[in-house]
Parts: structure tokens; sequence; C-alpha cells
């Protein structure tokens, strides 16, 4: 298995899984990004694969069912952040950090955002669920923030992930500033509860019943949770991991070729 | 819970508890009887209205369900999935090559305009956004600006036709047509091209492909002449479209509206002058930008935005004419596909000298070419959101790698998903016919709504 590594900052694909290493400096991309400097990048393994073509039990002697490839995500950033990403942060913390409109104590920078990711150049904001929506109403109402607009909420499924398998991305849009941030929340299998932030971005109505629809991500707060793709009396959630494709098998001239998720992959 | 009997149709009052609604179908009758004696005996006369999905002026396969008193319209909703074909999990389940031919079949109307959204994030995550090469670049800008006009003209026919216009159908129809003998000729097909790959393109513009594109581009002025002639200040247009469908700027906002909807409440935000990709900055346009925040003002803005579009174009075409030929797929062979294609007698395929190559004369050729095609190109492992500007407004792709040969997640933020939205805010309180005008303003498209 021959390892790609594009641009700079593909961690050592060597490198024992295990807990959080591979340093990289100057996040992982050169692409087109408007940011000069990127802050420090600690990669982060999130899970381990096995083999290379995902078939188990078959007496493979090659030797490709031993190898190990581990998923080495970027992990937190550490300052300087580069461009504005550190006068976002900076403006965040400082509202976090006054009371809210009701005279409560804000939740303040550490407690509201886990961890700060910049990946291939975008500000990623890891937030703690219970703060969501505090975030999202500072980044669209603090005028030097001013994120109008959310663009959706995009749901992933990462089983191997014990007990954060649920993320779900907001990727956010100040007009204004002509800015972009992302924010991304985590919530286990077990708990799959994400307050809705449909009362700061009514926009998120539908793609909220997307992700509940795709993910089983239950959105807290949101006025009619409801699948909006798949029928109503549909059972699971077709875009999770655990989901299968589906498919039959087709014949064509004596042959088989089983359906696309049963097939040989290349892992 | 109903029961099905054996051919699967719902049997009738198996449930114990509530009110039943099967999802086969057949229960309207039940499901408006009971809501008129809910309103019978509120002394109300409340119609509840089923249009579509399967409807000529719904734009689709689009539900609107709508709650009426005399003419007016007190409630609608819009009820969609109608055409959800799972094209992101599928996604999940092909190289990152093939993800293109996915893809380009969310919204038909500008299969390229997603094929290039995708391919920017995909460039994105492999950090070879500075390699494609100039010509490539170029050569999609154009293809994404012809393909502008030709959804434009959809809309200038679609809409027309819904409104009884019919003329306004032939004369948009024929002259999306001018465009498709274009795409057609420079990609093979008419839609779902898979012309734009990760890394560059298909293949080049054929010979002759620049004489074309200068030849259409008067033939598409006078179509958009003519329907501007017939419509622009048509009364009848105008009775229908002014002060239809209005949604200002903070209703725009808060529902995420983008593209000609939300130019047409005066901002100008256009993706393509704020954040711009694939070196629009270097071209020459203005953004028509209207504030009647009505369906009049979206369809002058889509007329203007095509006069603006074919301005593009031509400045493409000169760029092409001067550069010198060479490649349109970035140089590294790890990502590059192995082959360009040819024209052959029985019609496009690998070129004859590429097949020569690795059947008769290079192993490693044949290796080579088998592994990129058959096992694809490893994508680091990392997340990126890329936004562009598509006929209707903010076109996201939210992609995340592995670092394997397959996408992890492919997610789509279509334009017409989000602007569908709001129906209700353009609707509600409007009389009915003018939901076909507000629908058909938002220029909502079910393949890509649905995906």
């Amino acid at each position: 298995m021959s390892e790609r590594t594009p641009g700079t900052g593909a961690p050592d694909p060597g490198s024992a899984p295990g807990a959080p290493q591979a340093t990289a400096t100057g996040a992982a991309t050169t692409g087109a990004t408007e940011v000069g400097v990127h802050g420090e990048v600690v990669a982060e393994v999130v899970a381990v694969r096995e083999g290379m073509f995902g078939v188990r039990g078959s007496g493979d002697t090659s030797g490709y069912g031993g190898l190990q490839r581990a998923i080495v995500m970027p992990g937190a950033a550490t300052r300087p952040f580069g461009g504005y990403f550190d006068e976002v942060a900076d403006v965040l913390a400082e509202v976090l950090a006054e009371p809210d409109a009701d005279g409560a104590d804000g939740p303040g920078w550490e407690a509201a955002i886990e961890k700060v990711v910049i990946d291939h150049g975008q500000l990623i904001l890891f937030v703690r669920r219970e703060h969501l929506l505090r975030v999202a109403r500072v980044l669209r109402d603090d005028e030097d923030l001013r994120f109008e607009m959310c663009m959706g909420a995009s749901g992933v499924h990462y089983p191997d992930e014990t007990g954060r398998e649920l993320h779900v991305v907001y990727p956010l849009v100040s007009i204004t500033h002509t800015r972009r941030v992302r924010l991304e929340v985590v919530a286990p299998d077990s708990d799959p509860h994400v307050p809705s932030i449909t009362s700061v971005y009514p926009s998120n109505d539908w793609h909220e019943r997307e992700a509940w629809d795709f993910f089983g991500v239950v959105f807290d707060g949101h006025p009619a949770l409801t699948r909006i793709q798949m029928p109503d009396d549909w059972p699971g959630h077709p875009q999770r991991k655990d989901y299968p494709l589906g498919g039959i098998p087709v014949e064509y001239k004596g042959a088989t070729i089983p359906p696309p998720d049963t097939r040989r992959r290349y892992r | 819970m109903s029961q099905q009997t054996s051919d699967g149709t719902a049997t009738d009052g198996t449930s114990q508890e509530g009110r039943v609604f099967t999802v086969h179908g057949g229960d309207w009758d039940s499901v408006t009887g009971a809501l008129s004696d809910e309103a019978s005996s509120l002394r109300e006369e409340r119609i509840v209205v089923n249009m579509g999905p399967q409807h000529p002026s719904t734009h689709g396969v689009l539900r609107l369900i709508l709650e009426i008193d005399g003419e007016t319209v007190t409630e609608a909703r819009a009820g969609i999935g109608y055409l959800h074909t799972g094209i992101e999990k599928n996604m999940e389940f092909r190289t990152w090559t093939q993800g293109v031919t996915f893809c380009t079949r969310m919204d038909y109307v500008m299969p390229l305009m997603n094929e290039t959204t995708y391919c920017l994030a995909v460039e994105k995550l492999l950090g070879i956004t500075d390699e494609i090469p100039e010509r490539a670049t170029v050569i999609r800008v154009m293809m994404m600006e012809l393909q502008r006009i030709s959804s434009h003209f959809v809309f200038l026919a679609t809409g027309g036709m819904e409104m009884g216009a019919t003329t306004m159908m032939t004369n948009g129809f024929g002259g999306r047509e001018v465009l498709l003998s274009l795409l057609e000729m420079i990609t093979g097909l008419r839609m779902n091209h898979a012309y734009v790959r990760p890394g560059g393109l298909a293949q080049d513009i054929p010979p002759g492909a620049l004489d074309s594109v200068r030849e259409a581009i008067p033939e598409v002025q006078r179509y958009i002449h003519d329907l501007e002639l017939l419509a622009n200040e048509n009364p009848i247009v105008k009775a229908r479209l002014v002060d239809v469908g209005y949604l200002d700027l903070a209703g725009c906002m808060a529902l995420g509206l983008t593209g000609p909807v939300l130019r047409s409440t005066g901002l100008p935000h256009d993706l393509r002058k704020s954040e711009p990709y694939c070196g629009y900055e270097t071209y020459d346009f203005d953004v028509p930008v209207r504030d009647s925040c009505d369906a009049y003002g979206r369809f002058r803005i889509r007329l203007d935005e095509m006069y603006e579009s074919l301005r593009i174009v031509s400045q493409c075409a000169d760029r092409l004419q001067r550069m010198a030929p060479g490649p349109v797929m970035v140089a590294d062979k790890k990502v590059a596909w192995p082959a360009q294609l040819a024209l052959g007698g029985d019609g496009m395929g690998n070129s004859k000298d590429h097949i020569r190559e690795i059947m008769g004369t290079s192993m490693e050729s044949l290796i080579h070419h088998f592994k990129l095609v058959t096992e694809g190109f490893r994508v680091p492992a990392g997340q990126v959101y890329q936004a562009t500007e598509s006929a209707k407004g903010e076109l996201g792709v939210h992609l995340v790698s592995d670092g394997g040969t397959m996408p992890y997640r492919a997610h789509f933020r279509d334009p017409s998903f989000n602007n569908l939205q709001a129906v209700a805010a353009m609707c509600e309180g409007g009389s009915i016919a003018d939901v076909i005008v507000a629908v058909a303003s938002i220029d909502p498209v079910m393949g890509g709504v649905d995906r």
C-alpha cells in the first residue's frame, strides 16, 4: 500500500496508532486559502483500519490482511491561528465571558469551546453541545463577528470514535466581513441529542430535519423534527455507517457483480 | 400501526388509538374529511388543497400543501423527498473520480456547477488547488457560465409555462438548445457530463469549439433579447410577477437564501466577487441587483445575469484563443487520469495511442492505468467546505476524507433545498395563483433538493 502524501502535513503512516502524536506544522494544504500563516497542528488518531480490501476470514495469505492504517485527522491547533482566525477567537472569547442578556454568567471560552481545529486553511470550532446556542447567538449578533447565515447542518458518523460518534457540522458565513467559520458539535450514539439552533438561524429548519432523518441526531427544541427525505415510517437512519447501502447482485454474461457495499474495496 | 394485505396496500381501521395516516396513499379523503369536520365544527370554510407531487406547475415533483380560505392561501407547506436517490450515500462507495458522475445528477439543470464545486473541494483536500492547469480553469469557468445561462433559460421557460406563457417556454427552451449543443460538442453529452474531474478535465475542448462558442454568443443574445421584448414590459407578465413572492433582506438572511432571490433585495452578494474561486477575480463582469424583493425583480436579475455570463464566456474564449495548447489535468500522475479521451470510429473512448502503449509496449503503464482506474487515488484525511456561486445560490459541499480511496462523507448544501424553505414566507396571505409564481421565482430543481 503506497501512502500518498500530497501537500504537506500528512503524518507518517508508519507511526503506531494510539495517543495523539505526529506533529506537523503549517496545516495540511497549500491551497488557495485567504489565510497566510496557520497555527501549529497536532494530528489526532480517530480510528485504525486493518487489511486492504475489507474482506475478512478469506484465508488471504497475501499479507495485505495484516496492514494497519491509522485514520489521522487534524487535531487541536494552538495560537496563533493565522489570518482573521485569531480575531474571531479573541472576540468570541471576550463575549462568551460576559454575562448574557438575562444577567446569567457567560460560559467562557474554556467551557464552551472544546478545541479549535484548522483544516485546509479553514477554521473549525468544536463547541460543547450544551453551549451551542449561546456560541451561535454570539457569532451571529456581535458586530465584530456578524456571521449572518448558517449554511446548514451536515451530519457525519464516526462509529470508531467511542463516546463521540455523531458529529454535526455547521458552516457559518459572514457577508459583512467576508469570513467563514465552521462549528462542529459532537454527541455520543447513546445520547444523540444536540440543541437545535433554529431559534438563532431559522434557515436550519430543514437542514436539521435532514440530519435527523439520515443520522438520527435529535435536535432538541426544533419546531417539528420529522423526516424530510425518507418516508415517515422508514426504519433506521440511512446515512449512518452501520446502515448498509443495499442493492442486489447483477448478473452480466454469466458473471455476477455484487452490490457496491459488498464489493472488494481498497481501505 | 396499520397492517398490510398481501399486495402491499394498507387495510383500514386496524389502529386502536389516534388518527391513522398511511403512507400508501389513498387516504386523502379521510385526511381532508377529518379536517373539514374540524373546520365545520369551528364554523370556518377552510379547504386544504394538495398540489403535487405530480403537477405540471409545481416545478418538478414538489408537493405543496395549501390551506386556503376562498382564493387566499392562509398556510403553505412544501413536502419534498419524492426524488431522493441517495447520491450522498452512494458516493461513499465509489472512488473520488467516480463521485463526479453521481453529483452531476443532483441539480440536473446545472450539472457542470455541481461537478466543479465537488472537484474544487477534492482538490483542496489533496492540496493541489494551485497546480490545476490554467487552461483547465478557464475552460471550467467558460462551461460554468454557459451552464448558468442554460439554467436561467430553464427558469424562464418553465416559469413562463407555469404562468401559461407558452411562448416564453418555446423561446426559453430554444435558447437552451443552443447552449446544450455547445456543451454536447465540448463534453459529448447534453446533461450529466462528468466532464470536470478532480485535477482538471476529462478532455480538452475539441477543434473548432471556440468558433462555435463565438458563433453561439449572438444567437443566445438574440434569444435573451426576444424574451426581454416579449416579457419585460408585458402587462400580463408584470401583473403576475410584480409584488408577488415578496421576501425582503431580513427574510432572506433569516432563511439563508442566496443567489438571485437574495440579490433581488438589493444586496450584491455573489461569491464570484466576495470569495473568488477559479480565478473569477480576473474577469470583468457586474453583479446585477434589484431592490423590489419580488418575483419580477428575480426575473429581471436572471435576464441581466445571462448577459454578464456571456461577457465572461467571451473573455474565456479570448483567453483560450491566446493560450498555447497545454494540459488540462494536473501533472501529478498519481491523480491524473491516465488517458485523455479521443474520438474513434465507434464514439468517444480511450485514445488508440494510449491503448497501444499500455497493451503493447509498457507493462508499467498498464499496471498504473489499472491501479488508478480500479483503486483510485488516496486523499489525505481531513475535511473541507467549498462553496461556489451556482445559478441558484450558494452551492456548498462538505467533504470528509479518512485517507482512503473513497469519500468518507460527501454532503451537498444545495441552494434549492435551502431556498424552498421560503415558500411559506412568500405565499401565505397571497392568492393561490401567486403560489405558482412565487415557487417558480425561487427556481428550485427537485433533483438538487432531494439528492
